[in-house]
């Protein structure tokens, strides 16, 4: 039983994160390092909050339940703030590696466009977001114990995976649409992406009511997914193309 | 501290043979023949002999090798991330599973004589910083005898050296895994089946590492002796000490690869001199050959290049060798000739990064059982890596691959294990989601 647990957590966590690395990700060497890079960003940027976080905490009353309650939660918002200042940290080091590779390369055409840069940086802060958030999560949901003995709730595990799988996928469409409106510079949206992200994390605060994170969550990551979509250049008009060119193929193959 | 005597002596050569070869595996990164400048060397010598001159070849042959080099630059990183995170999964699956490996008792090496279960924690501080400096010193000794060694040409002792410290891996270590794993999983094994077993892996082994062999099941021997020694290191080195030795020993690589008296480059010159492989048991290497066609516009091509790498390796530690087996020359008026040639380009990386890159991942997922530390650590190391090799490309000399990688994993090691832990520990406790 806690074996099934465990695989399907782990599946619904990071399943599509799987998928999405093994189909577009795995056979380019630059997009795989474009990808652990990203990775070690928001590493970065999680150390630095937590330094912040600790602090804090030290310097503060342990037995004030409501006060540590508090201070997680500035943490958090702060750990926030800083995952999308490092988001642009990237998105500068990125351009700056573009130019590079655009320069030494014999037509002076880098070999990776910047949404492709965007999508790969975003899936790396995702698996790392995820990563973080769900494997100890998933390492004790193979070993013995009962889920919830002291009243907390039974859909403890089920309901981090989906969570993690919507972040994961969050970061994904944030990291495109955040470097889009870089390069167009468009800073609302980069306010957007930020204030999204907060409201976000802010629904979660809403634990163990479910019903207040995740839902919610899941709308936002089906709008950010049609606004990723059509930020990149895809439209109506490209969707429909895709099911003919399936069609095509079918028939013609 | 008490051991068992006949124990420790096997424990005492092993490691004495084998940190005799961790110095020279101990990373240091060689570029010897180098795509660009040896290209305009030999081109210009070509010319000079040429009716027509191939100057004007020169810059786009130039430009367009260094555009291969960087474009191949990021397969060269990948093919060195591959080996490094099959260790290092190798490495956590045997520590999260198998818990001799975490098991302390007591037993250490001769080389770390200081023991850390002392009451105060200034005195076993004191005490590993002794024990750091008793391993490098017996490394910094080690290396210099194997150079002198070489150096006077006792090839013979070396590579008598060097099949004997493999042998031991392959067969007495490898034994002792196989052993406890079968006791963790419960597994009934009989002598008979575990002897052909053994031997067939190590037989099969000592031939593929110090003959001739397939390439991938080369590499796939190099990756499980390498995290065979990390686990020993693992398991025989006490808590700080190993915290201690990693740091400095990163240092000592530096040192030794950097400074022009510094043993390990003296190794890559001298066998970068007589033009020969250096040890074949102690790097990894991984070769691609490619082909690419330059097309020559009237009047010339010459393309002579000179043959000076062998397949095998040139130099420890990561190291970009270029070989071309073939000379060509062609004298052409107003027709066009491709020239194609073949080149098999690898990057090298000694053993010992593997080794030490291992023992920190292992260290942080055998201290407590979270599984972000580990993860960072990894995610730390492979950046490390990819800053490495990225300064391999720009400085096109022999770099030593453990400082940054080193650096940076600890770094994150101990900030994950105390600052990070304790965050996502309460974020998860609370379901928050950042």
């Amino acid at each position: 039983m806690p074996v099934a647990v465990f695989f399907g957590c782990a599946f619904i966590a990071f399943g599509p994160a799987l998928a999405l690395f093994v189909f577009t990700i795995a056979r380019e060497p630059l997009r795989v390092i474009i990808l652990i890079a990203g990775a070690f960003f928001w590493l970065l940027s999680l150390l630095l909050s937590s330094l912040v976080w600790f602090i804090a905490v030290k310097a503060s009353n342990p037995e004030n339940v409501s006060l540590q309650k508090g201070l997680l939660i500035f943490g958090a918002v702060f750990s926030v703030v800083l995952q999308e200042v490092f988001r642009f940290a990237y998105y500068r080091l990125l351009r700056k590696a573009n130019e590079g590779l655009a320069a030494i390369s014999e037509e002076n055409l880098s070999p990776i466009s910047v949404q492709q840069m965007a999508y790969v940086a975003g899936l790396g802060f995702g698996i790392m977001s995820g990563a973080f958030s769900m494997i100890n999560i998933l390492s004790d949901s193979l070993g013995p114990g009962t889920v919830g003995i002291y009243g907390d709730s039974q859909y403890y595990f089920i309901t981090s995976a989906f969570m993690t799988m919507a972040m994961t996928l969050l970061h994904t469409f944030w990291g495109v649409v955040f470097f889009d409106g870089c390069e167009k510079r468009r800073w609302w949206v980069i306010a957007a992406v930020a204030a999204l992200h907060l409201l976000v994390s802010g629904l979660s605060f809403l634990n163990p009511s479910y019903e207040g994170s995740l839902p919610p969550a899941y709308v936002i990551m089906v709008l950010m997914a049609a606004w990723a979509f059509f930020s990149s250049g895809g439209s109506l008009q490209t969707l429909t193309q895709v099911w003919m060119c399936k069609k095509n193929g079918v028939d013609s193959s | 501290m008490n051991t068992s005597d006949s124990e420790e002596e096997f424990y005492n050569e092993r490691t004495a043979l084998v940190s005799s070869e961790s110095p020279t595996m101990a990373t240091y990164t060689q570029d010897s023949q180098l795509p660009g400048p040896a290209d305009t060397e030999t081109k210009e010598g070509a010319s000079s002999r040429l009716a027509r001159g191939t100057a004007e070849r020169e810059p786009a042959v130039e430009s367009e090798d260094e555009e291969l080099t960087l474009k191949y630059g990021a397969k060269h990183v990948i093919m060195l991330f591959v080996p490094v995170t099959l260790c290092m999964v190798v490495v956590v699956a045997t520590i999260k599973s198998v818990s001799f490996y975490t098991e302390k008792n007591g037993q250490q090496l001769i080389y770390t004589p200081f023991t850390e279960d002392t009451p105060s924690v200034g005195q076993r501080l004191l005490n590993s910083v002794l024990n750091t400096i008793i391993m490098i010193s017996v490394i910094v000794v080690m290396t210099i005898f194997l150079v002198v060694l070489y150096k006077y040409r006792c090839y013979k002792f070396i590579h008598g050296w060097l099949i004997l410290s493999s042998l031991m891996l392959l067969f007495w270590f490898s034994f002792m895994y196989l052993g406890e794993v079968f006791k963790t999983y419960n597994v009934a094994m009989d002598y008979p089946t575990l002897v052909m077993i053994i031997w067939n892996f190590g037989a099969v082994g000592m031939i593929c590492i110090h003959w001739k062999g397939p390439l991938q099941l080369q590499q796939a021997y190099l990756i499980v002796i390498s995290a065979l020694m990390a686990l020993v290191f693992i398991k025989y080195l006490p808590e700080w000490s190993a915290w201690v030795i990693l740091g400095a020993i990163s240092v000592y690589d530096l040192i030794a690869v950097l400074s022009p008296k510094g043993p390990l480059r003296m190794l890559v010159e001298t066998a970068q001199e007589r033009n020969e492989p250096i040890f074949p048991a102690l790097i990894y290497s991984c070769k691609r050959t490619i082909e690419y066609s330059l097309p020559v516009s009237e009047g010339t091509v010459s393309l002579p290049f000179s043959d000076e790498e062998t397949p095998q390796s040139n130099g420890e530690g990561l190291e970009r060798s270029q070989e071309e087996p073939e000379n060509q020359a062609f004298m052409g008026r107003n027709r066009t000739y491709s020239a194609e040639e073949e080149e098999e380009r690898g990057v090298k990386l000694g053993l010992g990064d593997f080794i030490f890159y291992s023992v920190l991942v292992g260290k942080a997922a055998a201290t407590g059982g979270d599984w972000n530390t580990t993860l960072a650590c990894f995610v730390a190391i492979l950046i490390g890596l990819c800053l490495t090799l990225l300064l391999l490309a720009i400085f096109k000399k022999a770099l030593p691959a453990l400082p940054i990688s080193i650096t940076f994993g600890l770094v994150f090691y101990f900030s994950t294990d105390n600052l990070v832990r304790p965050f996502m520990d309460s974020l998860a406790a609370h379901q928050f989601y950042i």
